[in-house]
């Protein structure tokens, strides 16, 4: 293991890294632009040379290897010198226009400039080269050329990442720029990273550009809930309102990447459907009500009915859209109810799925249902045929839209038969047409709580944005309409309902809430 | 020199034929080398020689040899180097064209030195007739048993190939040339790794000029000792240099390493024109900074002309007399430079295009240059230096900052007259007459 000096402090490092990386261990920043920890390296923007003892030349940190004994100054009048004049070159054929660049706040050149520059500019506008601007690329990226800095982050994602290849660099010199390949259009799954990548405002998405400053924006952790690869992410969100989602770092998982279903899933999750408030059904429509009313209702009727009615009477549905801490409510209310409990975990057939991180199975939470024994898949068929044949006397349906997941006019005709049925979701479904009470919830941008993905990794998601009107978290509602049958005394948060879980079931046994972290752990045996 | 050995083709006709090349001795160096040498050997006899690259790095042959592996299960390739661009060069293409036998046979025993079974010649794309020569060259060796399977019943194997550049003077550089032979852009890579570790096919490979090839026939022949013994030891050799500009003769000379300058220049290239007076010399090609009048009594080999303060470089030797414009030679270096940086490394991409933007200014700006213009070309130039991934950089900074740094008075005299006093003053346009 090599130790090393960077600013007169000892860093003792792994063989093999490279100066930036064993710097960033020690929480130093060299600056630099075309380097990134999921690409080759390209040592051609030269924002990372720094001086190394015993060496003549300043030498790139990102390509140069650690050496014990090496003696690295990242602050030294050479090294300072050479950033200035790495960024005056950036910046001498560069528009400057900032003020309608939507990159501005998140731009590296904005922040190198004002950390390690701070000249006056020595060339005259007018004899600045000029490219094209607001091209569009493909779906979601708009390219600018006069922005473009060649740092070939892009066109090396494109190459080595997705094998695509759209982007290229195109003529030489200072005339160089990002182009499609001919005949080309940025449109494969994973297109929007590039823009995540980029350092400067040359690639801008075209879904969120000019939406707002990201300045105002606010940031959360997040899990990406479009399938059960559970891509980690940061959600942007500024008044409650979310504005895009980006990929947050899990080697483990996601690299540093996520694909364009998911990254513009964020629109589904504040769409016109959701449902805002409590209701009920009264003479002959519904209406609305409050929380203690219609979690009251709920729970009297179903209590009656499972009271009056053979065990088995009641029967609840949970999907693999639910968090593991609502799956392990519901089934502590099925304990109270003696109740017939079922999974199921749908997902379009035929949808986009490759073997890099899109999923087949579009829910994020089909391991967390397996692991808490509702795997089985013909258990919701059994109880379709079970109310279709008049057996059951309730239906709770949590996050389920059984007429669109299964065959409409028999679910619609089985419903008909259940004398109670509560609809617990974020969104307005067919099957709350025939509700009794229906329980608005909070999505995963709203609570806290917990996936499972499809290796078994249970990663944590953070509220981003308040839930719409009255709608409320899954765990907070189960864990009240638990109490009301008599069953456990409410969860006091959902660290306590998922920690409750673990201490029940085998395969989360060693987990805690608090110690999943920002990259989440993974199950027993996973 | 008395005796021509690279430049034999100048005195023995059709010498590019193989029938009169093999009546002249040709192709006993390679039957010599692959049937009393070993590779171990050859390498040796190489590295004793002290011959160095003549490409313009100047760097040890037989060193560079020896840092390829000593094992390897990956093939091992030769990229000939005839690429030949640098400004004010033209001594490959002589060899290519008018003796290619003499840089097969280079090629022939250096890649049995090293063990290489594919060698490439990256020729220029603009030697087309260098490009039919070779081809028709390699048929004739190959017939006659020089090449392919079993070369002279050795067992020795080896194919040569010829591919043609595109026109980028970035393809000169070594890894730029194995990515352009790879049928990439012309990008130099990054190093480490090196090319004799991870080249071509990131396979083990040499990349040698042409002129650095067609040494080692003669070397084999004659012994290290002889070659050693011509020019300064550390630096030795028959070397060609090509003198172009203000000379009663301009063209490609023979004479050995560390030949002086002033005696290229008058005696050997027939000196000035109109006895005019000398301004200034490049001694190694475009890239390389210029001598004034005063400075031509410098031998003409690596360590003096480096200890003179400029280099060998490809020994591409542009004479200038008092005629010249330096603001303006220094504008056409820029331009070259700035229309062949690849774009890659930021300090080259953006600065050879401001470098030539200033010069441009101060030659033909029409007032728009300042003073402060002269200074900021050696500041530019000084940000360029020893920051990129090749030496494309290095190569249009120092010629810009050795015109400057020489000829200072002169590019003063541009900013403050507002226009180059070698042109006569422009007639007014029709616009200002107006106005």
């Amino acid at each position: 293991m090599p130790t090393l000096e960077i600013d007169g402090r000892k860093v003792d490092v792994a063989d093999g890294l490279t100066v930036i990386q064993a710097a960033e261990r020690a929480g130093i920043e060299i600056p630099h632009y075309c380097w990134h920890p999921g690409l080759t390296i390209a040592g051609n923007c030269r924002m990372c040379l720094v001086e190394i003892e015993k060496i003549p030349k300043l030498q790139i940190a990102c390509n140069t290897r650690v050496a014990d004994g090496m003696v690295v100054h990242t602050t030294s009048e050479k090294t300072k010198a050479a950033q200035r004049a790495v960024l005056e070159f950036l910046l001498i054929n560069h528009p400057i226009d900032c003020p309608v660049c939507d990159q501005a706040g998140e731009c590296k050149l904005q922040e190198y400039y004002m950390d390690y520059d701070r000249q006056r500019s020595r060339v005259p506008l007018p004899a600045k080269v000029r490219k094209k601007k607001a091209i569009p690329i493909g779906p979601l990226v708009m390219l600018d050329q006069e922005r473009c800095i060649l740092c070939a982050r892009c066109t090396r994602f494109l190459d080595e990442v997705t094998h695509t290849s759209e982007l290229a660099i195109y003529e030489r010199g200072d005339h160089c720029e990002i182009e499609l390949a001919p005949g080309r259009v940025l449109d494969n799954p994973y297109s929007g990273n590039v823009v995540d990548i980029c350092p400067v405002g040359a690639l801008t998405s075209r879904d969120f550009r000019f939406r707002a400053r990201v300045w105002y924006l606010e940031r959360a952790e997040s899990v990406c809930g479009a399938c059960a690869n559970g891509c980690n992410i940061e959600i942007y969100h500024r008044e409650d309102r979310i504005f895009r989602f980006q990929p947050r770092q899990n080697l483990a998982v996601n690299q540093y990447w996520m694909c364009d279903n998911g990254r513009l899933s964020y629109r589904d999750l504040q769409g016109e459907g959701r449902l805002m408030q409590p209701v009920v059904r009264g003479e002959d429509e519904f209406v609305g009500s409050t929380w203690a009313s219609a979690i009251g209702q709920a729970a009297g009727r179903l209590a009656d009915l499972a009271r009056d009615g053979d065990p088995g009477a009641v029967g609840i549905v949970v999907s693999a859209q639910a968090p593991n801490e609502e799956v392990f409510l519901l089934r502590r209310l099925g304990a109270a109810l003696g109740a017939r409990m079922a999974g199921i975990s749908w997902s379009p057939p035929g949808a986009f799925h490759d073997d890099f991180l899109v999923k087949a199975d579009k829910n994020p939470n089909t391991s967390g249902l397996r692991l808490q024994g509702l795997g089985d898949a013909g258990a919701v068929d059994d109880l379709i045929r079970a109310a279709a044949a008049g057996e059951l006397r309730a239906l709770v349906l949590h996050r389920t839209d059984l007429t669109a997941w299964r065959d409409a006019t028999a679910v619609q005709a089985a419903l008909e038969r259940v004398p109670c049925l509560v609809v617990i979701d974020t969104d307005r479904r067919e099957v709350a047409a025939y509700a009794d009470v229906v329980l608005p919830l909070a999505t995963y941008a709203e609570c806290d709580g917990t996936f499972t993905n499809h290796a078994g990794r249970v990663q944590r998601f953070h509220t981003a944005v308040a839930p719409p009107a009255e709608a409320r978290p899954g765990w907070a509602v189960l864990g009240e309409l638990v109490a009301r049958l008599g069953g456990a005394e409410p969860p006091a948060s959902v660290a306590a309902a998922f920690d409750a879980l673990a201490a029940e079931c085998e395969a989360f046994r060693n987990l805690r809430y608090d110690a999943l972290g920002a990259e989440g752990q993974p199950v027993a045996g996973a | 020199m008395a005796e021509r050995l690279l430049l034999r083709c100048r005195d023995i006709p059709d010498l590019r034929r193989l029938d009169v090349y093999v009546a002249h001795g040709g192709y006993e160096a390679t039957r010599k080398a692959l049937t009393t040498c070993s590779p171990e050997q050859l390498v040796g006899i190489v590295k004793t020689s002290n011959l160095r690259g003549r490409g313009g790095a100047g760097f040890p042959t037989g060193l560079k040899w020896s840092f390829l592996p000593k094992q390897t299960a990956k093939p091992v390739y030769l990229a000939v180097n005839a690429d030949e661009s640098e400004p004010g060069t033209f001594k490959d293409r002589l060899i290519i064209e008018q003796d290619p036998h003499q840089l097969l046979e280079g090629i022939i025993i250096s890649a049995y030195a090293i063990r290489c079974h594919t060698a490439y010649i990256y020729i220029r794309g603009e030697f087309a007739l260098g490009a039919e020569r070779f081809e028709a060259a390699i048929a004739e060796a190959r017939q006659a048993g020089f090449l392919g399977k079993n070369v002279l019943g050795t067992g020795f194997d080896l194919d040569v190939w010829v591919h043609r550049g595109a026109g980028a003077y970035i393809c000169g550089e070594e890894t730029g040339l194995i990515e352009s032979l790879e049928g990439k852009r012309g990008y130099p890579r990054i190093k480490p790794p090196f090319p004799a570790t991870h080249g071509l096919f990131g396979c083990p490979t040499i990349v040698n000029n042409v002129e650095t090839l067609a040494c080692v026939p003669h070397i084999v022949l004659r012994g290290a000792d002889w070659f050693r013994a011509i020019g300064p030891e550390k630096s030795p050799g028959p070397k060609l240099f090509c003198v172009s500009g203000h000379v009663v003769r301009p063209g490609t000379y023979e004479l050995p390493m560390g030949t002086p300058l002033r005696e290229i220049i008058y005696d050997h290239a027939g000196g000035i024109p109109g006895d005019r007076k000398l301004k200034g010399v490049i001694p190694g090609g475009a890239s390389m900074p210029v001598f004034t009048a005063d400075e031509i009594d410098v031998p003409m080999d690596m360590d003096s002309v480096q200890k003179a303060g400029s280099f060998l470089g490809s020994a591409g030797i542009m004479v200038m007399d008092e005629t010249v414009c330096m603001v303006w030679t220094a504008l056409v270096i820029a331009r070259f430079f700035h229309h062949e940086s690849c774009g890659q490394c930021t300090p080259c991409r953006e600065g050879t295009g401001w470098l030539e933007k200033v010069l441009r200014r101060l030659e033909y700006g029409e007032g728009t240059a300042t003073a402060a213009d002269v200074d900021l070309l050696l500041n530019i130039a000084g940000n360029m230096m020893g920051t990129t991934i090749c030496a494309l950089s290095d190569a249009a900074a120092m010629p810009a900052r050795a015109f400057v740094t020489k000829y200072r008075a002169e590019f003063e005299e541009h900013a403050a007259l507002g226009r180059c006093p070698f042109r006569p003053i422009a007639e007014p346009s029709r616009r200002h007459a107006h106005a």
